[in-house]
């Protein structure tokens, strides 16, 4: 175990390194810069603006920068955002928690009704309701989500005005009831999709199981059926989850583009999205950084899990 | 659906970009008497209440008001900042630091222009408690001068010289040569807390903008990254108000979704781009809101790059602008909300010369025009002369929808009389960096406001120095070159009589109205909301920014 452990850490540190060179590549050689914004302020001129590229390191050749770059998060050191100077690692905690209450919740409400469709509709196979939860998951994944969110703040705070148009709280306000208020519509439009991915996944995993030889077995002795779907199929059939859950890890803290800015929500979606069109280089990059460990980690933990869940499965 | 975009930095960055808010009605500049501002004395406040959250599509982050920033950012400079003295909506300068405002007619400015003398007001504080002075006033100017500090504008400034504090009221300095225009851009210079950034060993450090000290009506509280910024009332504020406690600067960057929060009521005014055309039907019909279209400055044009073959022959340019449905787009796109126009300059500048030829449209002229100077349709069309054919590119912001429409309607148009246009949009980081400043493009679609503050000096803009693509500096991306327009600008800042400058100004727009290197469409109009029972809140073309006096704003209801 931790000869595996070492073996994937040290693999993961250097994807970690051709990752971060790969998109530091891409995003420096994208056309446009962090100056473009401010190129037609009154009264500025290109002197100025290559004086202020000189002063920000731009216009040294791209090695030479990200090595910069690069020796310097080795050394803890984030860097300070383009956009407002603060700190990358600030900025990116400031915009952490929003995110992770979001994605959190969501996430909740997607596993527990996700898993419960799913498990319902396998052992109710070619029922009414597997066909309504069939059809339903193909809806709810196909509808692109910022539609779905606009809609939804027109139904429900603009005609029926009983939820607030986006935000994550009252400003002035702010308690826990304004907090959970806000938090129903935002968390509902980005539940509904991971809530059908998860149904699929389950009903076909569900279906895999039940038609085992073991299941067959269980009923044969007489086990009451509650406890043969609970305690023999289901258990078994939630391990491929645990492959679903580490790969869903990242998109917990990297938040939702689409969501994040249709209701107002200052997360981490949103600040990448901001920081890419300002070409906020630093913010981008501590973004991919962060991603990509995260992804990594997700990866890791779901082996390792599966290992302890799983006995068939031993590392060596 | 098509308003719906994810994003839609279009309208508002591209104007947000090339702002030069301000078409003062000159009557103000050197010379006319400085109006004496509202002081505190002349009417007691009673204590700030409520709370009036401003809607904002993009995101301000720079709190240093001398440095980099765009227009978003002075949204928030103005509460929390004075300038010696501002300008007013009739575009009248109001003293705020200055006890008044420096004329040749109060000895504050000598009669050849050159020789300034400043009274400061007295008993004004810094947010912190520390008293303002004259050294404030002398390291803001330094600092604007300093080549190492990350100056937001300096044009103006670099002519001061000898700056002497004489006392802490009163402050002098030289003009290297005289520059007509600098009265108006020091109401837009805020003064710096020398005291707090006197101590910082790099000037462009980020810490006074993570906590920014200044003199203005409202106090620094909170800042949200992503989400909002709160200020709160300085109840020591040397002028007229704060009325209301607290504003918040709520950051919403889906332009649907601001008017959505408009309507039910979240936030209380849509400023900066304010709604977009389509909804202003709606939104006029709306309940317990005031909706109300006001003029901004900015021109939207077709610029041409003159550098370019096809557009060095001015018969091709007459061409295309006989060819524009100017009508069909401000009808058909814009809602009927804007204004046609001639000038560069918007109706309300005092240099706006009323007097220039209308276009019309006419296919038929547009094509003799051509064929006149010896552009022949090839096989496919296309006219050509000497090997060139009459083909461009035309780009503006990705994800306009509504210019993109325009392009639309002018490409074909352009087509009837044998012109092909391709359309070519980029992103905004791409779109005005190097392609715009460089003159890479050909041909572009953009709004400008071309005016220095409220003054009419276009230098920036038309003066053949300004091209950075041949080595100049400036924003003369048409690379546009008319000796006399240049002879023309250097007169006019070298004048200090206001209608004498106006009829200087006045002679270019002719000129420049002649030689079309940009082709004027028409001047913007946004529709600008509020709650109903907040009073105060006055459209000011002569600023960058509609919160330049939310001291004044008060909820009646």
């Amino acid at each position: 175990m931790l000869k595996f452990l070492i073996q994937r850490s040290l693999q993961n540190v250097l994807l970690l390194w051709v990752v971060s060179m790969i998109g530091f590549a891409v995003l420096y050689l994208a056309p446009g810069g962090p100056l473009a914004q401010f190129a037609l302020v009154p009264g500025m001129s290109q002197e100025q603006l290559l004086k202020i590229a000189e002063q920000m390191g731009l216009n040294r050749p791209i090695h030479e920068q990200y090595w910069e770059w690069f020796t310097r998060l080795a050394s803890g050191d984030w860097g300070h955002s383009y956009r407002d100077g603060q700190p990358v690692l600030w900025i990116i905690g400031s915009h952490l928690l929003a995110t992770l209450e979001l994605m959190g919740t969501s996430s909740i409400i997607a596993v527990i009704v996700g898993v419960w469709v799913g498990v319902l509709g396998a052992i109710k196979r070619y029922s009414l309701f597997d066909y309504l939860a069939t059809i339903g998951a193909m809806i709810a994944l196909s509808i692109p989500t910022f539609w779905f969110g606009l809609i939804t703040i027109y139904v429900f705070s603009v005609k029926l005005g009983i939820l607030p148009p986006g935000n994550m709280y009252t400003i002035g306000n702010g308690s826990f009831w304004d907090y959970v208020h806000h938090l129903i519509a935002p968390s509902l439009v980005l539940g509904l999709v991971t809530v059908a991915l998860w149904s699929r996944y389950m009903r076909s995993s569900m279906l895999d199981v039940i038609n085992q030889d073991y299941i067959r077995t269980a009923r044969a002795k007489g086990v009451p059926e509650r406890q043969v779907l609970t305690r023999h199929a289901m258990r078994n059939a939630l391990l491929p989850m645990i492959t679903v859950a580490g790969l869903q890890l990242p998109t917990l803290l990297s938040g939702a583009l689409v969501t994040e800015t249709i209701f107002t929500w200052p997360g981490m979606g949103r600040l990448f999205l901001d920081s890419l069109s300002y070409r906020d280089y630093p913010v981008v990059m501590g973004i991919l950084v962060l991603s990509a460990v995260l992804v990594l980690i997700g990866n890791l933990l779901a082996d390792i899990l599966y290992a302890v869940a799983d006995p068939r499965i031993r590392m060596n | 659906m098509n308003e719906i975009s994810l994003k839609d930095l279009t309208v508002p960055r591209g104007l947000g970009l090339m702002s030069r808010r301000g078409f003062l009605s000159m009557s103000a500049a050197i010379g006319a008497a400085a109006l004496i501002g509202v002081d505190k004395g002349q009417a007691a406040n009673a204590a700030p209440k409520g709370q009036v959250v401003i809607g904002f599509s993009q995101e301000p982050v720079n709190f240093h008001p001398l440095m980099l920033a765009i227009e978003v950012d002075q949204g928030v400079h103005w509460n929390l900042f004075s300038p010696l003295w501002g300008v007013d909506d009739k575009g009248n300068f109001t003293p705020q630091l200055a006890a008044e405002v420096p004329t040749v007619e109060n000895g504050g400015i000598s009669a050849d222009g050159l020789n300034w003398k400043i009274k400061l007001r007295e008993g004004v504080k810094w947010h912190d408690g520390a008293p303002f002075s004259a050294d404030d006033v002398k390291f803001s100017l330094d600092l604007l001068n300093n080549k190492d500090f990350k100056a937001n504008r300096r044009a103006g400034h670099e002519l001061v010289r000898d700056i002497t504090v004489v006392s802490p009221t009163e402050i002098t300095w030289r003009m290297e040569k005289v520059y007509a225009p600098y009265v108006s851009i020091l109401a837009w210079t805020f003064i710096v807390p020398k005291h707090i950034l006197e101590k910082e060993t790099d000037v462009n450090s980020s810490n006074f903008a993570a906590n920014p000290v200044g003199t203005g009506a409202f106090k620094w509280s909170e800042r949200v990254p992503g989400d909002h910024i709160t200020l709160k009332a300085n109840p020591e504020f040397f002028g007229d108000g704060p009325y209301v406690e607290t504003i918040v600067f709520k950051y919403i960057p889906d332009m649907t979704v601001l008017y959505t929060q408009f309507q039910t009521g979240d936030i209380d005014y849509i400023g900066l781009q304010g709604i977009s055309p389509d909804h202003y039907e709606e939104a006029s019909k709306l309940a317990d809101r005031v909706v109300v279209p006001v003029a901004l400055p900015f021109i939207e044009n077709i610029a041409l790059n003159l550098g370019k073959p096809v557009f060095q022959d001015k018969a091709v340019r007459e061409a295309l602008y006989y060819a524009m449905d100017k009508q069909a787009i401000i009808d058909a796109i814009y809602y009927g909300l804007p204004r046609p126009t001639e000038s560069y300059l918007p109706y309300e500048a005092s240099a706006f010369n009323p007097d220039l030829p209308k276009q019309v449209y006419d296919i038929e002229k547009a094509k003799k025009i051509l064929d006149d100077a010896g552009w022949t349709p090839g096989a496919d069309g296309i006219r050509e002369k000497g090997g060139v054919r009459l083909a461009f590119v035309n780009s503006t912001t990705a994800g306009n929808h509504v210019r993109e429409q325009a392009q639309q309607l002018l490409q074909q148009s352009w087509k009837e009389i044998g012109a092909e246009m391709t359309i070519q949009n980029f992103p905004p980081a791409v779109m005005w960096g190097d392609n715009w400043m460089q003159s890479k493009f050909d041909s572009a679609m953009v709004g400008i406001g071309f005016m220095i503050g409220p003054d009419a000096d276009t230098t920036d803009y038309f003066h053949s120095k300004s091209i950075n693509a041949k080595g100049g500096n400036g924003q003369n991306t048409c690379q546009y070159e008319n000796p006399e327009v240049d002879k023309l600008l250097g007169e006019a800042a070298d004048t200090v009589d206001q209608a004498k400058r106006n009829a200087i100004y006045k002679k270019q727009q002719e000129i420049v109205r002649a030689d079309l290197p940009y082709l004027p469409i028409f001047q913007y109009a946004m529709v600008e909301g509020t709650k109903k029972g907040l009073e105060g809140y006055k459209p000011n073309v002569n600023t960058q920014t509609n919160t330049w006096n939310v001291n004044e704003w008060k909820w009646t209801s």
